[in-house]
């Protein structure tokens, strides 16, 4: 009953003039233990749409946080290629938006010029249930219990396939591991369906799935104290592996960037790939019947399990971090706390079809997950995923060597046949040392 | 005539250091030049000494950097893709300026000719340049896409020439190729424009007295257009080679610098470094390997095409 008793003081409080009043009182009743400054105003920078709702039920759930509190919140959105550099400016010059939901280490990255943020995480965390393992690894800086941003979703990238042709090819389902993965992408290949894996220099898709590949295996740049150890028998097994299904794919995956999987997909051309869960949402729901009617032949699986006997699908995930040059920090916690409660995350969640998988527990009862079985897996994103620069602690080198691509290039540059898999394991090594060398 | 002298002699005073001020060249001069100089120091000059000032220091996004003499480029010199960075600027420049300056010096003297609707065709010429370069750099990428190329389409599906797509970007020359001739493209109007305002300039009775002396059509491309069309050749020739070599949208756009870096520019390469990659001193030392370049290229344009003495009317040498 909390829902219909809050929007009812939020709707008395309206009415009330006076702007500071109205937005403790709202808050207070959230449970929020955040004032927000007098004559604050917010700038929220964060990475652009992927499915159209995403935008929009954002922008409502941040009007309202106005309407509620009377802070007026200007929402801007950036490219995602853009919105690294975006943050890096807005955190070296000391300017800029107030709060920026940003791409997985950046918060690491700026940790010092970061607003303490363990007071909202607490308060999130104990009332929906906690955080997912991803969830603290990100928000909490290094070997402390200090949080530095609130994780607020996470997409992940299991594998993505069409029922049909992977009956056809004589397989039920995606194999569990990664012998049958082999053969069953090597029938596709033969039934004139290959599986393409982006290969080129891809954010998202092509860190999927080299990182799964590698890790599978039992490969990893670095271990835990972040001594670069990517040059080991796992990671050459690996490529071996990667090479043999390298001959699997459609031509042409080494130049793919993030859509070139979903074009190919969308029109067919391919049977087996790894995305979000956007994909098959927007053939799902495109106009064109055709496209539509693969969306009903469209489901998902986990990427097969190796050696290293754990999930090692990886997720982008986004952190909302609030910078120490605001000079309304308490307006932005309590903006973030707004976004993150129930009646508006629930609602956000559930518009994006569960793009952004939650990385707070109670939110896996969300009614978006039963809304239709085939998305259930993405659920669990924030449970089972690994971080970019896994098993090493997150530093300025895990998202230098992730931006220089080393781990794509390495594991493209060997299946393609470019470099033996020795080499590209000792040139990944040599590339990653220069940035894991202070 | 009283009268006229006491209001001289009355206004003089009042307006005598202002107005003499005024008057003094030296303070005109100053005067007028300071803005064009503020302009050129906080813009130009700043952020050029600051890239060079963060080449020499470890300076990382988000945090300050010390200085550490010529580590970077120590550090550079080891560094395969760097190397390839070079190679592959050098080779994209080179090729891409003979490309560009040979069709459109031939497009300039086709439009030099009289043809119907001059005026409109030289506007469409123009279209590739003023097109943003990210609008074409998206074109060319459909261009290229290894699924869904029209090229491959057309080759493939409708005339059946070959039996698979063409893998444009997927391997190493195929991507540079593809760049290469996609920037050519974008570079041509730029040259063709120049090259026909510069053939417009050309007196007709040069090309009639070399008719008389009984020149072909080779004889008199090559003595009288060549060298008159020298000096704008020199200077269009400079810039395009500054253009191309600094060029970072196309690539950018169309690869990203893959497969496997093969087609990183340095300028591409400086920036990935440098913001995405948060090295900040690395990427402007990269930044600022490319001036030496730079300024060899323009001195070539200059000494080699444009220092000859026919310039100062004494024939050709």
């Amino acid at each position: 009953m909390s829902y219909s008793r809050r929007r009812i003081l939020l709707a008395g409080a309206g009415a009330v003039a006076a702007p500071h009043l109205i937005s403790s009182g709202a808050l207070a009743q959230g449970g929020g233990k955040f004032t927000p400054e007098k004559g604050a105003t917010l700038r929220v920078l964060r990475p652009t749409k992927f499915v159209d709702p995403d935008e929009a039920i954002f922008r409502e759930n941040s009007e309202a946080f106005t309407k509620a509190t009377g802070i007026p919140v200007r929402v801007d959105f950036a490219g995602w290629e853009d919105l690294r550099p975006q943050t890096a400016v807005s955190a070296n010059t000391g300017a800029g938006p107030d709060v920026i939901v940003g791409w997985t280490d950046d918060p690491h990255l700026y940790a010092d010029k970061l607003v303490d943020l363990t007071d909202l995480a607490g308060y999130l965390g104990d009332k929906y249930g906690g955080w997912y393992p991803l969830a603290e690894l990100y928000g909490k800086k290094n070997g402390t219990n200090q949080w530095i941003c609130i994780p607020m979703g996470g997409s992940g990238g299991p594998a993505v396939y069409r029922e049909s042709w992977v009956k056809e090819a004589g397989f039920n389902g995606v194999p569990k591991d990664l012998d049958g993965f082999l053969k069953l992408c090597q029938a596709l290949k033969k039934n004139n369906h290959p599986s393409g894996f982006a290969l080129g220099n891809a954010v998202g898709d092509g860190n999927s799935f080299c990182n799964w590949l590698v890790w599978a295996h039992g490969g990893f740049m670095v271990d835990e104290k972040g001594k670069v150890s990517i040059n080991s028998k796992e990671t050459i097994a690996a490529l071996k592996y990667g090479r043999e299904l390298y001959q699997t794919f459609i031509p042409g995956t080494l130049s793919w960037n993030d859509t070139s999987n979903n074009k190919a997909l969308t029109a067919g051309e391919i049977g087996l790939t790894q995305n979000g869960v956007s994909l098959y949402f927007s053939i799902k729901n495109a106009k064109d019947a055709e496209t539509a009617k693969i969306g009903a032949d469209l489901n998902h699986a986990r990427m097969p399990i190796g050696p290293a006997g754990r999930s090692t699908e990886t997720a982008l995930v986004v952190n909302a971090m609030v910078f120490k040059h605001s000079k309304y920090p308490n307006a932005a916690k309590a903006y973030l706390q707004w976004m993150m409660d129930q009646d508006q995350y629930d609602k956000w969640l559930t518009g994006c079809f569960g793009y952004w998988a939650q990385p707070l527990k109670a939110y896996a009862k969300s009614k978006v997950w039963e809304s239709d079985p085939k998305i259930t897996l993405y659920r669990d994103t924030m449970e089972n995923a690994l971080w970019y620069g896994y098993k090493g602690p997150i530093t300025e080198a895990t998202g230098a060597v992730n931006a220089e691509y080393v781990m794509v290039q390495m594991v493209a540059s060997a299946c393609s046949g470019q470099a033996t898999p020795e080499d590209a394991a000792a040139e990944a090594e040599r590339r990653a040392k220069r940035y894991y060398r202070a | 005539m009283t009268a006229t002298a006491d209001s001289w002699s009355a206004s003089e005073p009042r307006a005598s250091w202002l107005a003499r001020l005024f008057d003094s060249k030296p303070f005109l001069i100053a005067l007028c030049l300071t803005p064009a100089i503020g302009l050129l120091m906080v813009f130009l000059t700043y952020p050029l000494g600051l890239g060079i000032w963060l080449a020499f220091t470890d300076a990382r996004i988000g945090r300050g950097g010390v200085f550490i003499g010529f580590e970077n480029f120590e550090s550079l010199l080891q560094d395969r893709v760097f190397l390839m960075s070079v190679g592959n600027t050098v080779l994209y420049t080179v090729v891409a300026t003979i490309g560009k300056f040979a069709l459109g010096l031939w497009l300039a003297l086709l439009l030099n000719h009289h043809v119907p609707f001059k005026a409109l065709l030289r506007a469409i010429i123009l279209v590739p340049w003023i097109t943003p370069t990210v609008l074409s750099a998206i074109a060319f990428w459909w261009i290229y896409d290894p699924q869904f190329s029209i090229i491959s389409y057309v080759l493939v599906d409708v005339l059946g020439w070959r039996d698979s797509y063409i893998d444009f970007l997927g391997t190493p020359w195929h991507a540079r190729w593809s760049l290469i001739a996609a920037n050519i493209w974008r570079g041509i109007p730029f040259v063709a424009i120049c090259l026909l305002a510069g053939l417009q300039t050309i007196s007709p009775s040069l090309y009639e007295a070399a008719m008389l002396d009984g020149a072909n059509a080779w004889q008199r491309f090559r003595h009288v257009t060549m060298p008159m069309l020298m000096p704008i050749l020199a200077v269009v020739l400079t810039f395009s080679v500054l253009f191309t070599f600094t060029d970072f949208q196309l690539v950018y756009a169309i690869t990203r610098g893959g497969p496997v870096n093969s087609t990183h520019l340095m300028a591409t390469l400086a920036f990935q470094r440098g913001i995405p990659g948060g090295q900040l001193g690395e990427g402007a030392a990269i930044a600022v390997v490319m001036i030496p370049f730079l300024i060899l290229a323009t001195l070539f344009s200059y000494f080699a095409l444009a220092r000859r003495k026919w310039q100062q009317g004494e024939g050709n040498d």
